[in-house]
């Protein structure tokens, strides 16, 4: 009964495995990212980066159809265009970083679908809005897989650098001479994030599951060693319930995966150990000292 | 421990073409003492940042004589830093020592002996642990003063150290600007503690955008000279006219 609940549609059915496993490589790498873009305050960025992709890919799909490695390239260097763009403009115009992402995002939405829509049908706008995590082809799943483990390497690595330079930005900026690049490095890393989030789960949910377990995580942990593996597994585990439910209520994946981070999201709000309404407002009696 | 000179040769810091600290020149001597006063606005902390190399300045130039931007710390202002980012009282002293460890050495055991003099110096032992956001005031610049004890540079900006802090916490700390003394670093402060100012430091510079004083403290924070920089009007100009003092009559 069990088994075939949780565990047969895994066995039965290859697409369900890939899904999985892109899922689960998706949530390792993004959700960790998303705990550095709360606590450097960027929420929102990630939404306006997700949809900044959309015209690049786009264009890769103008030229060459639903090709990897096409829109993947447009789609990455649209990101990194905006994120460059938008973080220019909050330098050197009037305007600060939160309005002119807005500002960015939503020409690249308008821009993207009105593109898409140039040649494509509305089932390839879907899949493109949406994604088609049921549908993961070698070589996406190769590149999901890639895209992971350099991000995992890359945090591993920097992961002082960009912890330093989230808390204290000026004081990175006066140590190290690194320090002026590493909010660069890590947009970059966010975009290419993003990129493989859009093949799998489509540029409006691509974000939802890099964010919503990384806000959950932060509800149940005080440091930011326990935050970052307790949101990859938050992520993980959404990706695994999620394409648990789909496949048994027929409800599309992608929307259902993250549903389900959203319902680990609400819960948190509720019983978070440390951010939680309940600890919050009805705190445990009073420590002697 | 010894330190090269600061020059500031007419110096203008500011804000969109706006000055905060108008046409300063003067020389901070190697293992001076050098207190900063003036009213609000007066362009104190602007100066700082300006020292530390975060503010270019609008004219005029600031001259380290042997000294590279990474032998210089600075303490910000307490609302600068983000208390509720999860960092322990630990990690952060740490983050001092980042100057020689780079973004991927180990901390060895030097350092945490460094680190845990650094600690015991400020008085926060059995602290460690505890997240910054859970600190008081006055624990904060303690762990403040902690890290700069760890970055141990020979020229130390301290941007309002004492704000809001009390007495047996200020005491502790002026212990530390005097070690620092006695080791012959340069110390520059922003202070609003007059009094302190007089004790601890005996060179002042008296700011209100334009240097009313820089010389020996009990003349620079007279009562005459103090009433000169109330009177410092802090509303811009809105029809300023573009600033030509440094032009000579016949250059112009």
């Amino acid at each position: 009964m069990l088994h075939d609940l949780f565990i047969a549609p895994f066995f039965d059915y290859e697409f369900m495995r890939r899904a999985l496993i892109g899922a689960v490589a998706l949530s390792i790498s993004g959700c960790p990212l998303g705990v550095f873009l709360i606590l450097r305050r960027m929420s929102l960025a990630g939404d306006a980066l997700s949809h900044a992709i959309l015209p690049g890919a786009a264009l890769g799909y103008l030229a060459c159809g639903l090709s990897l490695p096409a829109m993947t390239f447009g789609g990455l260097l649209a990101g990194l265009a905006v994120a460059v763009a938008s973080s220019a403009a909050a330098r050197w115009t009037a305007l600060r970083e939160d309005a002119s992402l807005a500002a960015f995002y939503l020409v690249s939405l308008a821009l993207g679908v009105a593109l898409v829509s140039l040649k494509g049908s509305n089932v390839d706008l879907l899949h493109v809005l949406f994604g088609s995590v049921l549908a993961l082809d070698d070589a996406t799943l190769i590149f999901l897989a890639a895209i992971a483990s350099v991000t995992l390497a890359a945090l591993a690595l920097a992961y002082r650098a960009l912890a330093l330079d989230t808390f204290d930005p000026l004081f990175a900026r006066r140590v190290t001479p690194l320090g002026e690049w590493i909010p660069f490095a890590f947009l970059a890393l966010v975009v290419l994030n993003l990129v493989a989030g859009f093949h799998a789960l489509g540029t409006l949910m691509a974000v939802g599951i890099i964010m919503l377990p990384a806000a959950s995580a932060r509800l149940w942990t005080r440091g930011l060693t326990g935050a970052l593996p307790l949101a990859a597994a938050i992520g993980a585990a959404s990706s695994y319930f999620g394409l648990v439910l789909s496949f048994h209520s027929g409800l599309a994946a992608g929307p259902v995966i993250i549903l389900m981070a959203g319902g680990a999201y609400f819960l948190s709000l509720i019983f978070g150990k440390t951010g939680g309404v309940i600890r919050l407002r009805r705190p445990k009696r009073h420590l002697e000292g | 421990m010894s330190a090269g000179a600061i020059r500031l040769e007419n110096v203008t810091l500011g804000y969109e073409r706006r000055p905060a600290v108008h046409h300063l020149s003067g020389v901070v001597e190697a293992g001076a003492a050098l207190a900063v006063c003036g009213p609000n606005g007066a362009g104190k902390s602007t100066l700082l940042k300006g020292l530390a190399g975060l503010l270019a300045p609008l004219g005029g130039r600031i001259a380290f004589d042997g000294l590279a931007p990474r032998d210089i710390a600075y303490l910000p202002q307490a609302a600068e830093i983000d208390q509720a980012f999860p960092i322990d009282v630990l990690d952060f002293i740490c983050m001092g020592a980042m100057r020689r460890i780079g973004l991927f050495g180990r901390i060895g055991p030097q350092e945490r002996a460094r680190v845990a003099a650094a600690i015991a110096a400020v008085g926060l032992d059995g602290f460690e642990d505890r997240q910054i956001g859970t600190l008081s005031g006055g624990q904060m610049q303690r762990a403040l003063f902690a890290r700069l004890l760890v970055e141990d540079r020979p020229v130390i900006l301290l941007d309002e150290p004492f704000g809001a802090i009390d007495a047996a916490t200020i005491d502790d700390l002026v212990r530390i600007i005097a070690r620092w003394r006695e080791e012959r670093r340069t110390v520059i402060a922003v202070l609003h503690e007059l009094d302190l100012a007089r004790r601890v430091f005996p060179q002042a510079l008296l700011l209100a955008r334009e240097p009313l004083f820089w010389g020996a403290t009990q003349e620079a924070l007279s009562e005459a000279r103090l009433a000169e920089a109330s009177r410092m009007v802090e509303a811009f100009d809105r029809d300023a006219e573009e600033c030509r003092r440094d032009e000579t009559p016949d250059a112009a």
